[in-house]
């Protein structure tokens, strides 16, 4: 990584072109699957559709952008999906013991985050890996579920199942829910962050060195701790955006979602050492990705499991992509 | 064998395995203070009977996979994909017999369980080629089929739970050899196999070179790529078998539930049998008493009557303990405490 800052003050204006290459590349991926569907499907260019991309992956924007501060730094969180689990299963059996839905959500992002800060203490000073750290954590609150209940636990909260069922005009025909505007401010409250912030700039120099960024006299201990406990607010985030969507919380949903969370990052074009990519392009995987989902919907034959197989390819051409560019940097 | 004296039994903790027979030692006693009949073995119908060759036979499929992953990880490498190539296994062989029209055959079980485990070489030869030839980090390259390959393996039982009725296939999974339970002469045949070409050959060594530095050994003649390419079509293989095992001990195949979390499983035995995830030294009967720790966590849940609620809980904190206690900042100053209060005593 130190090489690629090096080459970066040699030819600046030609990685100016490159650096945003992964993420263009996204995006006019996006548009050509979006007009494909547009064009075999009666019905698919309209405006709820779209709409409904964010009403239906609004957690998972959520947990990409918490995952994508993560990943800058070069680390991985394999937990968010048993995360969101628990804080579903939490936020379930609160409603159900009559809590009031602003404590409810309190106890949901205060667990979370301890938990993200938890792992983030044990990577950095046991010098554990990431992906054992957070693995532990995975089990641990899909553990913690099965604790509050094995069974499925219905919200019947009215304040929740308001949110639920809320929505928000914005023409004639097209309408978002309430998550979507909760999604939106997570992104536009980490894109400032990252870009705009002290936390965001050493969230790039730990990934791109953190030997060269604790030189340098940046705090690298706190951020690297912090990072983890942003991914698990986030997690907590997505995990209430979620009851909203299913109203339910159980101990073995959201199995596999760290997966779909990673695969949005990377596909929107963040580096996997760390250092490179942008909160943006981790909202436009996860519309691709929802893009997809749309297609094997509409098509109706297709069935679900070829998503898991066009998610893999996609994450594949991505990675490979990715070791053209630096490959071509170096 | 000669007494030891004193300095050798000061040694023995130091000893790389000795923690890991302590922790399996100390499970199995509280199993057996728990259920005094615990460690009984019957020989019943010429088959071997009892809660110690249940352990064994139960622990084969994860010890199958860890043997693979021992020696991925020794190379700095990671697999993640074993639970995909385990349900796609299992799902191939049973969708195979299940379309025959002659399931209890012998023929057709042997080329259910070939073509199983070719596709399963190729598929080991996929993350071979990612980690190999394309550089790519080995979480993110078997990353990739961790995720397509459940959609691989439902494409292949189309979505259904795919049972079958064959007697010879049957006896992978839940027949007996012997006396003994097949599976556990299969992954007893596998682990010396793989004892034999690591130890009695110069592999072991490439292999630790390669994990220790990858650069260097490549210097140095060794050819990294190969080699590289060896341990994930043998980790493919082991995850295969092992899921030829799991299928047919339940007689079918589910693509979405088969081998969930075994990578998990199988990483753990690893490290809780001393292999460090950072590459080079590795230690196959590490893993073996991993991968019997692991299980015999399992079955102590049981008899002890922790409620299944808590299971993965007390699982999760066993794992933290492990990891915690085998992390090189707490080694490094546990040591330098005990070199420490050394100084004062001198």
């Amino acid at each position: 990584m130190t090489t690629l800052i090096s080459t970066s003050a040699r030819r600046g204006r030609d990685l100016l072109g490159s650096r945003y290459t992964p993420v263009l590349v996204t995006l006019v991926l996006l548009i050509l699957v979006f007009a494909a569907g547009a064009s075999q499907y009666r019905g698919f260019a309209s405006g709820q559709v779209i709409a409904n991309l964010f009403v239906d992956n609004a957690f998972l924007i959520v947990l990409a952008v918490g995952m994508t501060f993560v990943i800058l730094t070069g680390g991985i969180d394999l937990s968010v999906g048993s995360v969101v689990a628990l804080s579903t299963m939490i936020a379930a059996s609160l409603a159900r013991a009559g809590w009031p839905p602003a404590a409810i959500i309190l106890v949901v992002l205060v667990t979370t985050s301890t938990l993200g800060l938890l792992v983030g203490l044990v990577i950095h000073y046991f010098e554990i890996q990431p992906f054992i750290a957070t693995l532990a954590a995975m089990f641990l609150a899909r553990g913690l579920c099965y604790v509050i209940s094995l069974d499925s636990i219905s919200i019947t909260e009215p304040w929740f199942t308001a949110m639920a069922q809320t929505r928000i005009p914005l023409a004639p025909g097209l309408s978002i829910s309430p998550s979507v505007i909760v999604a939106a401010v997570v992104v536009i409250v980490a894109f400032v962050v990252l870009h705009y912030s002290r936390l965001g700039r050493t969230v790039y120099a730990i990934g791109g060195g953190e030997h060269s960024a604790t030189l340098m006299g940046l705090p690298v201990p706190r951020t690297k701790v912090l990072v983890y406990v942003i991914s698990g607010f986030c997690s907590g985030v997505a995990g209430i955006l979620f009851t909203f969507y299913t109203l339910s919380g159980y101990s073995l949903t959201a199995v596999g979602m760290e997966l779909d969370a990673i695969a949005a990052v990377v596909i929107g074009g963040t580096l996997l050492t760390g250092g490179y990519g942008f909160v943006l392009g981790s909202l436009l995987g996860v519309l691709l990705l929802g893009v997809i989902q749309t297609i094997i919907s509409f098509e109706g034959t297709l069935s679900s499991w070829w998503t898991k197989i066009v998610i893999g390819s996609l994450l594949l051409v991505f990675i490979v992509l990715q070791r053209l560019l630096t490959a071509r940097r170096r | 064998m000669s007494t030891p004296n004193l300095g050798t039994l000061r040694d023995l903790p130091k000893a790389r395995l000795f923690w890991p027979i302590v922790t399996l030692v100390a499970l199995l006693l509280l199993n057996f203070a728990v259920s005094p009949g615990f460690f009984a073995i019957r020989f019943q119908n010429g088959h071997l009977f009892g809660s110690l060759v249940d352990i064994l036979r139960n622990g084969a499929p994860t010890l199958l996979v860890a043997l693979g992953m021992t020696v991925v990880i020794a190379t700095r490498g990671i697999d993640l994909s074993v639970g995909a190539v385990v349900a796609i296994s299992g799902a191939l062989a049973c969708t195979i017999i299940a379309d025959s029209p002659t399931p209890d055959s012998l023929g057709t079980v042997l080329a259910a369980v070939a073509v199983a485990l070719v596709f399963s070489l190729v598929l080991g030869a996929w993350n071979g080629l990612l980690v190999a030839v394309f550089g790519i980090q080995p979480i993110i390259a078997t990353l990739i089929l961790m995720t397509a390959g459940r959609g691989i393996a439902m494409l292949i039982t189309e979505g259904n739970i795919i049972t079958i009725s064959s007697a010879p296939y049957k006896v992978i999974g839940a027949g007996y050899w012997f006396g003994l339970p097949a599976s556990i002469v299969i992954a007893g045949v596998m682990f010396a196999v793989a004892a034999l070409l690591t130890r009695k050959t110069a592999l072991g060594l490439l292999i630790e070179s390669v994990g220790i530095n990858p650069v260097a050994s490549r210097l140095a003649g060794v050819r990294s790529r190969g080699i590289v390419w060896v341990v994930y079509v043998f980790s493919g293989l082991c995850a295969a078998i092992a899921g030829l095992m799991i299928s047919s001990n339940v007689t079918a195949a589910d693509a979405n539930s088969a081998g969930l979390y075994i990578e998990m499983d199988a990483i753990l035995a690893v490290v809780i049998g001393g292999t460090s995830l950072a590459g080079g030294r590795y230690s196959l009967t590490g893993t073996l008493i991993g991968a019997f720790v692991i299980q015999t966590l399992t079955t102590t849940v049981y008899t002890v009557g922790i409620a299944p609620s808590i299971t993965l809980v007390f699982k999760a904190l066993v794992v933290i303990a492990v990891c915690l206690l085998q992390s090189p900042a707490l080694q490094a100053r546990l040591r330098s405490r005990r070199a420490s209060t050394k100084g004062v005593l001198a």
